[in-house]
C-alpha cells in the first residue's frame, strides 16, 4: 500500500517528509518501543503506528530503520524531534483516530501486520 | 510527457527544491510591439518553440509557435505580436517546490512555463523539462558522491592498514538520566559502521543492541561508556556503567521481569525485554554485575560474509 493511500484511509496530515509514492509493505501499532525493536522484520517498509510523540519514538524508528511513523489521537512531537526526524529523512504522519481506529482501518483495507497476517 | 518517477527520493527532493533553483534565468523575451514577421526568427535563432512577451519585466502573455503557424495559414497581414499572444499564461512562482512544476507540465502538456516572483509579479525565468531533470540529476549526484567518499574512505581502512591484525576501536559516553539524549550513542554508532562497509543488516542489528544497552544505562546510571572494537571479523561491543548492578541476572534476563519505574514505563522502555532482545540481536552475550558497583555487557557480533569491505576466515 503506497503512503498516499494510507495518508487517505487515515486522514493523516503530514508534519515532516512526503513521497505519496512510497510503498509501505508493514504495519506495526504498538506503545511500546521494546517491542518494535524486536518484531519489526528486518529490510521491511514498515509504519508506525504509535500514541508515543517523544524522542525515543524518533530515535527506535532510525535505529530499526521504519521509514515513516503516524502519531495517532492527533499528537505531534516537539519541533526539535521534528528536526531529528527530518535529519534522518523518517516521514512523520499525524491522525486523529486513535490507534485501535487507525489499525482496523488500515487492517481492513489490506495492510499485514509485523507478523504477516492480514484481512481474508 | 514528463513521466514522473515513482523514486521516494526524487519526490523528496521534488519537495526540497524550489522552482528558483531549477529555472533557466537566460531569458529571452519579446516586446509586444513586435511584429509576427520577426517572430520566426526570435525563435529560431534560439531553437525555442514559445518565448514570453514582455514590457518593463511584466509578463503579458506567451507565443508560441503554434500561434505562428496559425497565424501563417490565415495568410493574414503582419500585426502586433501582442494581437496574437496567448494571455491567458499558467505561470508559476519561484518559491514554489518543484513538484508544482512537473506537476503542472504533466497536466498542461506546455513544454515551458515562465517564472515569476511572487511578491512583485516580476518575471524571472522560465522552467523546462529539461530544466527540471538537469537539476535533480545535479542535487542526486552531489548526495550520491558525499556519501560515496565518506564511505569509500571508512571502508578502505582494513585494507589500507599494514599489519597482522588491525582492529578498531571506539568509544561513546551516555550521560544518565538524560532520556532526550538516549540513542545518541547507537544512533552515530550506526552510521560508523554503515560507513565502515558493515552490512546494513548486520549494522541494524548491532545498534538495536545497543540502543537497548544505551537505554538501561540511562535509565538505571548515572552514566556509562560504550566501548566498539571492530575487527575483520566481528564486532565486539562492551557497554559499562556506575549504576546500581543487577542482583540476580538470571531474574533480569526473564522476559517481562523489570524494575524500571514509572516515568520509563510511560515513555514505551521499561518492560523487561531489553536484555532478551540485546540477546537476540547479538550473536554472543556476557553480563557480569556487581551490586553497588555497576554493570558491564559484552555484546558479540559476527560480521559474515556479506560484509563488504573486509574478508571473513
Amino acid at each position: 500500500m503506497n503512503l498516499g493511500k494510507i495518508r487517505q484511509i487515515l486522514r493523516a496530515e503530514v508534519i515532516v517528509g512526503s513521497s505519496p509514492d512510497r510503498e509501505i509493505e508493514v504495519c506495526c501499532a504498538c506503545d511500546l518501543m521494546s517491542e518494535v525493536l524486536s518484531c519489526v522484520p528486518t529490510g521491511s517498509s514498515c509504519l508506525l503506528l504509535t500514541n508515543l510523540a517523544h524522542s525515543q519514538t524518533i530515535r527506535t524508528a532510525e535505529i530499526a530503520e521504519i521509514p515513516v511513523i503516524c502519531f495517532v489521537r492527533g499528537r505531534k512531537p516537539e519541533s526539535q524531534n521534528i528536526k531529528l526526524a527530518k535529519k534522518n529523512g523518517l516521514v512523520l504522519l499525524s491522525t486523529y483516530f486513535s490507534l485501535y481506529e487507525a489499525s482496523g482501518r488500515l487492517y481492513k483495507e489490506g495492510m499485514p501486520g509485523c507478523s504477516g497476517s492480514r484481512v481474508s | 510527457m514528463i513521466t514522473y518517477p515513482k523514486a521516494p527520493k526524487i519526490q523528496e527532493l521534488g519537495y526540497e527544491l524550489k522552482v528558483r533553483q531549477a529555472m533557466n534565468r537566460n531569458l529571452i523575451t519579446v516586446e509586444p510591439r513586435t511584429s509576427m514577421s520577426k517572430l520566426r526568427g526570435v525563435l529560431r535563432s534560439n531553437r525555442i518553440s514559445g518565448v514570453p512577451v514582455t514590457r518593463e519585466n511584466k509578463l503579458l502573455g506567451v507565443i508560441c509557435v503554434e500561434d505562428l503557424v496559425n497565424w501563417l495559414m490565415s495568410g493574414a497581414k503582419d500585426c502586433a505580436i501582442e494581437e496574437k499572444m496567448s494571455k491567458d499564461v499558467v505561470t508559476l512562482c519561484a518559491d514554489e517546490p518543484l513538484v508544482h512544476a512537473i506537476n503542472k507540465l504533466q497536466q498542461y502538456g506546455f513544454f515551458h512555463f515562465p517564472v515569476l516572483e511572487r511578491e512583485s509579479g516580476e518575471l524571472l525565468g522560465t522552467i523546462t523539462r529539461e530544466d527540471i531533470i538537469r537539476k535533480l540529476l545535479q542535487k542526486l549526484e552531489i548526495e550520491y558522491r558525499e556519501e560515496e567518499i565518506r564511505r569509500y574512505r571508512a571502508s578502505h581502512i582494513f585494507e589500507d592498514i599494514m599489519a597482522d591484525k588491525t582492529s578498531l576501536i571506539f568509544q561513546y559516553y551516555i550521560v544518565g538520566q538524560d532520556f532526550n539524549r538516549a540513542g545518541e550513542s547507537s544512533s552515530a554508532l550506526k552510521k560508523s559502521l554503515k560507513r565502515l562497509g558493515t552490512h546494513p543488516d548486520i549494522a541494524r542489528r548491532v545498534a538495536i543492541a545497543v540502543y537497548e544497552a544505551e537505554m538501561n544505562v540511562v535509565i538505571y546510571a548515572r552514566g556509562g561508556e560504550i566501548t566498539v572494537k571492530v575487527d575483520p571479523n566481528q564486532i565486539r561491543i562492551e557497554v559499562e556503567d556506575s549504576g546500581p548492578g543487577i542482583p540476580d541476572i538470571e531474574k533480569a534476563m526473564r522476559p517481562g521481569y523489570s524494575t524500571a519505574p514509572e516515568w520509563v514505563r510511560e515513555l514505551g522502555f521499561g518492560a523487561g525485554m531489553g536484555l532478551n532482545n540485546i540477546k537476540k540481536c547479538a550473536d554472543e552475550m556476557n553480563i557480569t554485575s556487581t551490586v553497588g558497583k555497576g554493570t558491564r555487557l559484552e555484546i558479540y557480533v559476527a560480521t559474515k560474509k556479506e560484509s563488504v569491505s573486509y574478508e571473513v576466515k
